[in-house]
């Protein structure tokens, strides 16, 4: 689609704002948060402008804009967005505003933390916006060096541990992810002679059952430790608790949905046999998940901890919608990243505000905090019950959407999270009831109501809560056609499996091995043989 | 009878380049003894320069020559003018002239107001130079020995620091060994093959089925463990953290650059041209080094404090992600060590040269590092790019190289090697990153002292814990007003510093940053990020080097 560049401009505003904002002189740094707040508002508004011109009912990439970058390598510069990602957009370019806004006078007035944001929001659009698959992991990795600088730079008293085990734990997950991606990648060229990294061009690649759940282990094993996904979790309660409260807004409601996000648009498009041989694996862990962040949630002691775990939880719903494999399920998924990015943002945001004024969050120092800051109690407790999934708000509905597409395929899964829902509104309430029912105590008196500046914060995030708890058609007619096409892909790929199976039955000949890849050692072997004749000298 | 000796037709035009180098030298030499006045250090760097930049020049008029006409040898097929050699001359001239910018404001902090270090180096360059464009294995002997002994006295420069006398005595003993036995792995091939043209060699590999080959395999060994001393390969890599951390900083940076380009183009021509068929024999002990090396060299250098020691290690690391391209054994792979050679050079002279004007002569432990970026938020920022390039991060030249070379391997089927390579990368942006975090990290906040930041930061990484607490203690104990306190608690880091005996007062000192120094470090980030963000000349270009081999 010609017109306006919306998506480059998203994706490549910030970073040139970042660059400007360190180039700043001394006598403006001053003035470098409220710039950081007005590029991204500028963000927020393109991005608006391009969820206006989105057309709703179309299933495909919208708004592409494709350019050769590295031809040599087969890079390209793809970006486009469909249902799936529009809303992840949106919700990249609603929280940084926030972010930037809530970010307190001194942290404004350091250059270092404004620049990394705007290089943190680049890469989170471009992930959110690539269809290049090499594109997005530079992206996907790029996304690690910001908030490593974030935690690492401003954040609380253990910061250099949480920095560091967040960045192995991720790198490594990313490391498998780049073979797999080249793999991927050769496998296409042996097959087409052609190396691209087009997501379009490489889900239509054929490769042998064993080869295709190896790939998938390796996207998934990134994906899983981004998210984070059971039991690769363990950096996330660190990372969320000694982020600055903006990281760890960022850290959980946007970070963690670029596992999630990989897991759908790459995982299920890529491999969709494996994914639905993997399944089980992944529904396992997925419940898994809620039931474990759950429990744990209960125990903590530390709010922070408390929603990484919750977190936890949510994200194995998202991870169950999704491998269920139905159009409900994955939408429930979609809306659910959505809606979990709005609720925990809001839920650190709040903590945040809680921390600013008693310099704590651990649970039993705090009491009674409802007595000295009514408003704050009762958007907390808003906020926390969408968390918990009040029919009403919205966590509700993605949570439903999920259970409901699950129970149709994999009851026993579907009944067993179901759990988790209940198990939610136990450590939830508990907490609710620690923090601020009671007697303010000591720290509890230090405690101050809402400023108009964290009214103005909180209040779109509220206002998101209620209406997509109550209204919310228009996200879905957006997000279902494109989550329709996708389940189309995988189920397609499955019969057509499932015939040549039975065609092999019948025939007793090697009909599914012809759809098999040659394997790619010996492709391999071919190719050197090829090579090594071109390369001798000619003298 | 008496022998005839015909002298074959020798095309200046194809050894220019290192005419040009060795030229300089010897005017420099020239100058120095027969001027009655010693001639000024500005007047041996812009000799110096002058001469690399037309070398520079020469060499690229050299690329356009070749792809104009072909490629084609000359003095009796011992050099080559192809793209391959004008890629190295290209790359080796640049190498030249940064390093001999870098060197400037060193020799200048030092007060050597000989020509010694352009003229060694020059001829270093030359030697490299000429392994990157031999054909034949003794004229690779040749370069390989001028660019050695040049760099064996450049180590010991600073006689009169023990560390760099040592290290060039070690790196002396070392190399003349590893020369030796490189010297033995070339007789074996004569031996085995009658030659030692390297096409004569190649030629004669595809004509005849050997029926025992252990007089050949045992010569390629042979060559492989020499070219595994000079490119710091795991286990030859013994000598690397020593010299590096003993010689003077602008030859360490010199050394990484130029050796390595020097090294690896001689290997990578030897093995892809005439020991190509050979390769299923190769492949393995390649495979193993390159394995090794990126291990090996990624774990040692996370232990290690002292920033140019710890450069040394990921020089290694380095050495085996390029190997991968050798490994790969196909067109792709040995264009993306070109790539990732040229990026690493630029890369790695820039990181030194940083470290040079840091370190100074204080030493260069982690700690000098602290808060960089609040005294010095330029040169920390322009470290921080190109540590964060050296590790991989995303568009920067540096990811491109790591990407290329770890895609040729996945393409030619060694998935595990690319998952050892991309493991050690992971542990390689952790120290990385150290660094950087370092840099940013002031020590001033640990102290809570907001007027004391110049006191406060002498504190140092790990002792800022066990500093703070005396600190406040010694607060606590006194309760004096904050003039006082800091003074007392400057008092408690000294004492702590001196119980700890390493963590020296360091940290509150700008240093200055000679202007040409300046230049290279600028250079070379435009370079990375350039060429990340716009990779596609670069890449092109390497290709094309490996086309017109």
């Amino acid at each position: 689609m010609q017109g306006f560049p919306y998506l480059s401009v998203i994706v490549v505003a910030p970073v040139i704002a970042a660059v400007i904002v360190v180039l700043l002189p001394k006598s403006m740094t001053k003035w470098s948060g409220a710039f950081g707040l007005v590029v991204s508002l500028g963000v927020a508004g393109v991005a608006a402008a391009m969820a206006v011109a989105f057309s709703s009912g179309v299933a495909g990439y919208q708004m592409v804009s494709r350019h050769p970058w590295i031809q040599g390598l087969g890079i390209s510069w793809d970006l486009g967005v469909d249902g799936i990602s529009l809303f992840l957009v949106l919700l990249v370019a609603l929280l940084f505003p926030i972010v930037f806004f809530g970010t307190g006078k001194k942290r404004a007035g350091d250059k270092g933390f404004v620049a990394w944001l705007l290089v943190l929001e680049t890469a989170c659009m471009g992930s959110f916006l690539s269809l290049d698959v090499m594109l997005f992991f530079l992206f996907f990795e790029l996304t690690l060096v910001p908030i490593y600088f974030i935690i690492g730079g401003w954040g609380h008293e253990k910061r250099a541990y949480a920095a560091i085990k967040f960045f192995v734990y991720t790198f490594l997950g990313s490391a498998f992810l780049l073979v797999g991606i080249l793999t991927v990648a050769v496998i296409h060229e042996h097959e087409t002679g052609v190396l691209t990294f087009q997501l379009s061009a490489l889900s239509h690649t054929h490769l042998s059952s064993t080869t295709g759940i190896l790939l998938f282990l390796a996207f998934t094993a990134a994906f899983a430790v981004k998210a984070p996904l059971f039991p690769f979790h363990t950096w996330s309660p660190d990372a969320y608790s000694q982020a600055p409260i903006g990281g760890s807004v960022v850290l959980a409601a946007v970070m963690a949905k670029l596992g999630t996000y990989g897991i759908i648009r790459f995982d299920l498009n890529l491999f969709p046999r494996a994914s639905v041989t993997m399944a089980p694996l992944l529904l396992t862990l997925g419940v898994i998940g809620i039931i474990y962040g759950a429990i744990v949630a209960a125990s903590q002691k530390d709010l922070k901890r408390l929603v990484a775990y919750s977190s936890l939880a949510h994200l194995g719903f998202i991870v169950l919608g999704a491998f269920a494999l139905t159009t409900q399920g994955l939408s429930g998924s979609v809306i659910e990243m959505l809606n979990h990015g709005i609720y925990t943002a809001a839920l650190f945001l709040l903590i945040g505000m809680i921390y600013q004024r008693t310099k704590t969050w651990q649970i039993p120092r705090l009491r009674g905090l409802q007595k000295p800051a009514p408003v704050l109690a009762a958007v907390f407790t808003v906020v926390m019950l969408a968390s918990i999934g009040l029919p009403g708000l919205n966590g509700f509905v993605g949570e439903f959407l999920v259970l409901v597409g699950t129970f149709a395929t994999r009851r026993w899964w579907a009944v067993v999270a179901a759990i988790g829902v209940i198990l939610s509104a136990v450590y939830m309430l508990w907490a609710y009831q620690r923090v601020f029912h009671g007697r303010p105590d000591v720290e509890g008196a230090k405690m101050r109501e809402m400023s108009w500046r964290d009214g103005v914060m909180m209040a779109p995030l509220v206002a998101l809560i209620v209406v997509l708890g109550i209204y919310p058609g228009p996200v879905l007619n957006r997000i279902t056609p494109a989550v329709e096409k996708l389940v189309h892909h995988v189920k397609q790929v499955e019969t057509t499996h499932v015939q040549a199976v039975h065609a092999a039955g019948v025939a007793s000949s090697h009909v599914p091995q012809a759809r098999v890849l040659h394997s790619p050692t010996g492709t391999g072997s071919h190719h050197r043989r090829s090579v090594g004749n071109g390369s001798r000298r000619p003298s | 009878m008496t022998p005839q000796l015909s002298i074959p037709h020798v095309s200046y035009l194809a050894i220019l380049p290192e005419l040009f180098m060795i030229a300089g030298a010897l005017v420099l030499v020239l100058a120095a003894s027969l001027l009655r006045r010693r001639p000024s250090a500005t007047f041996n760097t812009a000799v110096a320069v002058v001469v690399s930049g037309g070398a520079l020049v020469a060499s690229v008029f050299l690329w356009y020559n070749v792809a104009d006409h072909g490629s084609r040898t000359t003095m009796a097929g011992s050099i080559a003018v192809d793209g391959f050699s004008a890629f190295f001359l290209v790359l080796l001239s640049s190498a030249a002239l940064l390093s001999a910018l870098v060197a400037d404001g060193y020799l200048r902090a030092e007060r050597i107001r000989g020509p010694e270090y352009h003229v060694l180096a020059m001829l270093a360059v030359s030697g490299a130079m000429l392994m990157a464009s031999a054909t034949d294995l003794i004229a690779i002997f040749l370069g390989l020995e001028v660019l050695s002994i040049a760099l064996y006295v450049l180590t010991g420069l600073d006689v009169r620091r023990g560390e760099s006398r040592e290290a060039a005595m070690k790196y002396f003993v070392l190399g003349a060994f590893s020369s030796a036995v490189f010297l033995y792995g070339i007789a074996l091939v004569y031996g085995a093959t009658g030659s030692t043209n390297l096409a004569e060699i190649a030629k004669f590999l595809t004509e005849n089925a050997l029926v025992s080959n252990g007089v050949l395999l045992a010569g390629t060994a042979l060559v492989i463990v020499g070219f595994a001393f000079k490119i710091a390969a795991v286990p030859f890599h013994m000598w690397t953290p020593d010299v590096y951390q003993g010689a003077p900083t602008p030859v360490t940076a010199f050394m990484a650059a130029v050796a390595k380009a020097g090294g690896f183009a001689a290997l990578l021509r030897v093995f892809y041209s005439s020991l190509f068929t050979l390769r299923a024999d190769w492949q393995p002990i390649i495979w193993a080094l390159a394995a090794a090396s990126m291990v090996l060299g990624a774990i040692m250098a996370v232990v290690q404090r002292d920033v140019k020691r710890m450069l040394a290690y990921s020089s290694i690391n380095h050495a085996g992600l390029i190997l991968l391209g050798l490994e790969a054994a196909t067109a792709k792979g040995m264009s993306g060590s070109l790539y990732y050679l040229f990026a690493y050079a630029l890369l790695v002279i820039a990181s030194f040269a940083v470290v040079n004007v840091v370190g100074g002569t204080k030493g260069n432990d982690l700690e000098r590092y602290r808060g960089l970026a609040s005294r010095q938020p330029v040169l920390a920022g322009a470290f921080a790019l190109l540590l964060l390039a050296q590790a991989g991060v995303p568009f920067t030249a540096g990811f491109l190289a790591k990407f290329y070379v770890i895609s040729a391997v996945i393409a030619s089927g060694s998935y595990a090697l690319a998952v050892v390579a991309m493991v050690s990368v992971v542990i390689a942006a952790f120290f990385y990153l150290r660094v950087v975090l370092v840099m940013f990290t002031p020590g001033t906040e640990t102290a809570g002292v907001g007027a004391g930041a110049a006191t406060a930061s002498v504190g140092g990484g790990p002792s800022d814990v066990e500093g703070h607490g005396a600190l406040t203690t010694e607060s606590d104990m006194s309760g004096i007003t904050a003039g006082r306190v800091e003074a007392a608690g400057a008092g408690a880091v000294a004492v702590l510093a001196d119980g700890l005996g390493d963590s020296e007062p360091v940290g509150e000192d700008v240093v200055s940053v000679p202007i040409p120094t300046a230049f290279v470090i600028a250079a070379s980030v435009g370079f990375t990020v350039f060429f990340g963000i716009i990779a596609s000349p670069l890449v092109n270009f390497a290709h094309a080097a490996t086309l017109l081999f």
